[in-house]
């Protein structure tokens, strides 16, 4: 993302921390990209002629005398059809040995969409995975997190989930991302035939923290490129976005902010909505739809990097391992897709929204009985079936590597339900019951 | 005017150094290029003045002029506002062009071209002043009064009125002179600094009077007063949304004002979708016909998120004076908080709690004080109602912004994770939530005299069963099923029959989603009567079956419309369930 146009050349650094720099300057603008010492930076803060420059690769070995280039414009990407089945690192550089993207440059981190020219979201996203289609229905435009332990195998679900949807392009931002784990996205995309709609934004554990400060806002100005431009449904996946946060907190830090709770900087919810509120579902057909990955430590979502994602997320899907059938399910308990509503019953058969959450309801019936059972209490008859019923439930419908269509899904749950419940117990509307209860 | 040169840029404010006087909260302009960026003044130190930029900073440099207004942020007033959709400036958001917000570009809230069928009310000679009635003009549904700008301060005569007709909403329709003889032409426009609170009224009673909203743990158990104030905190996806919206789709009131702030697009974008095509339950008309949304969303610019709360406020206090019933809903009250903690945080103040401003909970009781039941100068009545969501930092309700709201609200609607993760929405916990009105005399007589005599004492008895059901569960998990009287699990099961029949509300049934209060006080009434049945069990085992058939039967009934006949089928079925074990 280089580039040469116009350029102002200053050696005269006051200050250095371990992410930042000050440099005495003149006529340089706000979020104006530079080089430091050859490394890339970007304006933060300007007071008179003091110009505070966030360094992407860290300070280490930066002299007061580093030369500092300014470039007179913002990070910027080059977008076209070229971006399709290629892989760049947080610049936007290709890494695959690839040429370089010819393209119209625009610029990073752009404006927001006007509200009233977005449409309501309403195309259903099928996954086969019940524990999104059945219980968490996922929509085009969404925008939703899975909050996972940092042990839990996310990056496969979430490979899985983005080969199943049928979306035009897949969109890659990878953070703070294991070598491994790239080569895993890297072999699925190619074992799977699909690396032509694949793009990949890729900052990996080798590479320097504050760069993946970059890496949504290409990810999602190339999205917006091809949602806009060309009407395609764009999937944009980006793990880890708690190593994200780190970086925001890093740079903040760093540049003397006072930190708000768990030492992230107090615009943290402004900055997660930015890139967030980028999925969006156009009226000509176009969407960008995210799916995140925010990992959490101790599964304690009250700290501030998951607290403020779920609040700008529609919804949050967690993992679990279920022990009883020793599979990975995505926990009907806790997760939640907020725009289910929107499809479900209207774009799946009438009976959807009721079983989903008699299902829900009666799962947490079991969990209930666990617990008793855990404290040593003796079991009614309801809570023996009750988790009976949670243990096939798991098996049969929500692990995760069952692949059927939502009509099954459903009809299952209704077998399920006839099998260990009385009607009453189920308690599902009358003109849902006549329909799908069998009689004996 | 004050002019001012660009000193230093961090994010969003901006230091300008200025050659005049310059007052706190003065808008002012930012040349950038061929655009203008609006700021306000936040703080002044010296000749340096600290703005909050309304936009994006990107590109902004040192030494870019800026010009003072000499005015602060104001909202532009007149007929024509109903069904309009503003950003947090009040900016028409129909109006701009392309699929981008563009920077520096704002526009009319009003169409000055649209003609009003004006018929006067006050005539040549009269004297009047800030806010009295001048005419009206027909606006959807609502009698628009054209009133004496809120800003004149004196006493003036009318010198001249236009006679009933067509006009634009710039046209002159009167003529006022003060005492010294000064004349001023009137339109139908005018305006008001949004941060000050309209004070055009004669008095402000004690809320006498509550206000259905349709949902009946608000209704039943804790009503809300009409000119009262409640507000929602809650982990997020505990339910403050969707609680907003219905409340927003059923309230009685004559006009509602959504103030999205810094919330989600897409949640904007379904009122933008629905409301045009959902019915008012009381009118019949089209519920986008007594809307007005104001929405500065969270990837907006976020100085333009704490001013999109006043915007709305002055909105409603301008709709209140024309006599009218409004409501304001505002999600979420902690995005405009946390607005304030990010600049006061940029300018390296002295922070408080958890980095929000010292002076957070002033800034939150002034605003939530704007609300309220008022007389007019003219005797007429009218009010605000306010509800206000609150998003609290990891869901813990001991943080600045639910306590300082806790403060400044009468209602508290606590909605709870337990309650949200079993599905029983609206998750409002009916123990911790509270309403103060139902403590009010006036509020207590008024609900005995339209809903039911006694009433007041049937929601305290609803209320006992509620909480007594509590502790009897809470004594199960401990002992054991078997280890409790029966009596344990009968109270249980009595507080069950109330939180699934009553509290549990399911906002997306057509039927379900809004309850009259007629229909509210039959369902109290039917299981207080069952709750004060004695039934016969011989153990704890047959009481579940039992009450799920009796809570089956009622949940149906909550499906049918009122005294329908599949309503009244239920309820016969549920009479013979209850013969079979009543005593
Ligand atoms: N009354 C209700 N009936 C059925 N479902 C509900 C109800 N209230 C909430 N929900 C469910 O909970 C989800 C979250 O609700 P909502 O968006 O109102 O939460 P919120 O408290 O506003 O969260 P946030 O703070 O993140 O904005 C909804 O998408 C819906 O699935
Ligand atoms: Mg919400």
């Amino acid at each position: 993302m280089a580039g040469t146009a116009f350029q102002k050349i200053y050696t005269k650094l006051t200050q250095i921390t371990k992410a930042t720099c000050t440099v005495q300057a003149t006529g340089v603008g706000n979020e104006e990209l530079a080089t430091v010492g050859g490394r890339l930076a970007q304006v933060v803060k300007i007071i008179d002629n003091k110009v505070t420059l966030q360094i992407f690769e860290g300070t280490e070995g930066i002299g007061t005398d580093a030369e500092v280039i300014f470039y007179g414009k913002p990070p910027t990407l080059k977008v076209s059809e070229q971006l399709a089945g290629r892989f760049f690192n947080a610049y936007g550089d290709p890494i695959d040995g690839g040429p370089e993207i010819e393209g119209e440059e625009v610029e990073i981190g752009g404006p927001s969409v006007n509200p009233v020219r977005r449409r309501d979201p309403s195309e259903l996203i099928a996954t086969g995975i019940a524990g999104i289609d059945l219980n968490n229905t996922l929509v085009t435009g969404q925008k939703i997190p899975f909050f996972a332990d940092p042990d839990q195998p996310y990056n496969q679900v979430m490979a899985t989930v983005a080969l199943r949807t049928k979306a035009d392009k897949i969109i890659l931002g990878g953070m703070g991302l294991s070598n491994d784990d790239y080569l895993y996205y890297k072999n699925s995309f190619e074992n799977a035939g699909v690396i032509d709609k694949i793009i990949a934004f890729i900052n990996t554990t080798d590479d320097p923290p504050v760069e993946r400060l970059l890496v949504p806002d290409m990810a999602l100005s190339a999205a917006e490129y091809f949602a806009i431009q060309k009407n395609e449904a764009v999937l944009v996946l980006l793990t880890d976005m708690t190593l994200y946060c780190d970086a925001l907190s890093i740079v903040s830090n760093r540049m003397d902010q006072i930190p708000s709770k768990d030492s992230m900087p107090g615009s943290l919810y402004s900055d997660l909505a930015k890139i967030y509120e980028k999925a969006v579902q156009f009226p000509t057909g176009g969407s960008i739809t995210i799916i995140a990955v925010t990992t959490i430590s101790g599964g304690d979502i009250t700290h501030a990097i998951p607290d403020n994602t779920g609040y700008i997320t529609e919804g949050q899907l967690y993992l679990r391992r279920d022990t009883d059938i020793g599979k990975v399910i995505i926990d009907p308990a806790r997760s939640l897709s907020r725009l289910k509503t929107k499809v479900i019953g209207k774009r799946t058969r009438a009976d959807h929204p009721q079983v989903m959450s008699a299902s829900v309801r009666l799962n947490a019936d079991a969990m209930n009985a666990r617990t008793k059972l855990e404290n040593g209490f003796d079991l009614t008859d309801y809570d023996q079936r009750a988790l009976q019923f949670s243990r096939d439930y798991a098996e049969q419908i929500l692990a995760i590597d069952v692949n059927v269509d939502t009509e099954e899904m459903l009809d299952k749950t209704w077998a399920l339900f006839q099998k260990y419940f009385t009607p009453e117990e189920v308690g599902i509307k009358d003109e849902f019951m006549k329909l799908y209860w069998k009689k004996e | 005017m004050t002019k001012g040169t660009v000193k230093g840029i961090i994010s969003n404010l901006v230091y300008v150094e200025v050659d005049g006087p310059v007052f706190q909260n003065e808008i002012c302009y930012i040349d950038f290029h061929d655009i203008k960026l609006m700021a306000e003044v936040i703080k002044v130190a010296g000749n340096i003045a600290y703005t909050q930029v309304f936009e994006s900073t990107r590109g902004l440099k040192p030494g870019n002029t800026v010009e003072f207004t000499d005015k602060m942020l104001q909202v532009k007033l007149g007929p024509g506002m109903l069904s309009k959709n503003y950003d947090g400036l009040q900016d028409d958001l129909n109006k701009m062009e392309g699929l981008y917000l563009k920077r520096g570009e704002y526009t009319d809230p009003l169409d000055e071209d649209s003609i009003w069928k004006f018929t006067p009310i006050a005539k040549e000679g009269d004297t009047v002043m800030a806010g009295d009635w001048l005419g009206s003009v027909p606006e959807n549904w609502i009698d628009h009064k054209i009133m004496v700008p809120f800003l004149m301060e004196e006493k003036y005569r009318i010198k001249s009125i236009v006679p009933a007709g067509d006009y634009k909403i710039t046209d002159t329709i009167a003529v006022v002179v003060d005492d010294e003889g000064n004349e001023y032409p009137l339109t139908m426009i005018q305006y008001w600094p949004v941060k000050l609170p309209i004070r055009a009224y004669q008095s402000k009673p004690r809320p006498f009077k509550t206000l259905e909203t349709g949902i009946r743990t608000i209704d039943t158990l804790n009503p809300i007063a009409e000119g009262g104030t409640g507000f929602t905190p809650g982990p997020f996806g505990t339910g403050k949304t969707v609680l907003q919206h219905s409340i927003s789709q059923n309230a009685e009131a004559d006009l509602i004002v959504v103030a999205a702030c810094g919330e989600r697009a897409n949640e904007v974008v379904e009122l933008f979708t629905e409301f045009p095509e959902l019915d008012d339950p009381r009118t019949g008309r089209k519920l986008i016909e007594r809307t007005i949304i104001i929405c500065n969303t969270s990837n907006m610019p976020v100085a333009a998120r704490e001013a999109s709360v006043y915007t709305a406020m002055s909105i409603c206090e301008y709709y209140r004076s024309m006599g009218l019933k409004v409501l304001l809903l505002a999600d979420s009250t902690s995005r405009w908080a946390q607005a304030l903690r990010e600049m006061s945080n940029r300018m390296e103040e002295l922070p408080g709690p958890d980095a929000y401003p010292m002076d957070l909970p002033a800034i939150i009781s002034n605003f939530y004080a704007r609300a309220g039941y008022v007389y007019l100068n003219n005797g007429q009545i009218g009010s605000i109602t306010f509800i206000g969501a609150v998003s609290p930092a990891g869901g813990n309700l001991k943080e600045p912004v639910t306590e300082s709201t806790k403060k400044a609200a009468r209602c508290f609607y606590s909605l709870s994770q337990e309650r949200a993760d079993s599905k029983r929405y609206p998750a409002i916990d009916p123990i911790d939530s509270y309403s103060k009105y139902l403590e009010y005399e006036e509020i207590q007589d008024y609900l005995n005299q339209n809903i039911s005599a006694g009433w007041v004492d049937k929601v305290y008895k609803a209320k006992d069963i509620l909480l007594r059901g509590k502790e009897a569960k809470d004594q199960i998990n401990i002992l054991g099923d078997d280890g409790v009287p029966l009596d344990y699990h009968s109270r249980f099961w009595k507080s069950e029959l109330i939180d699934r029949v009553i509290l549990v509300q399911d906002s997306f049934d057509p039927v379900d989603k809004s309850s009259s209060m007629k229909r509210q006080a039959y369902m109290l009434n039917l299981l207080l009567k069952i709750c004060n049945t004695e039934f016969d069990f011989e153990s704890y085992e047959e009481l579940q079956p039992f009450y799920s058939r009796v809570i089956n039967v009622l949940v149906q009934m909550n499906y049918q419309s009122f005294e329908s006949d599949k309503f009244k089928e239920y309820e016969a079925q549920l009479e013979s369930i209850l013969t079979e074990r009543r005593v």
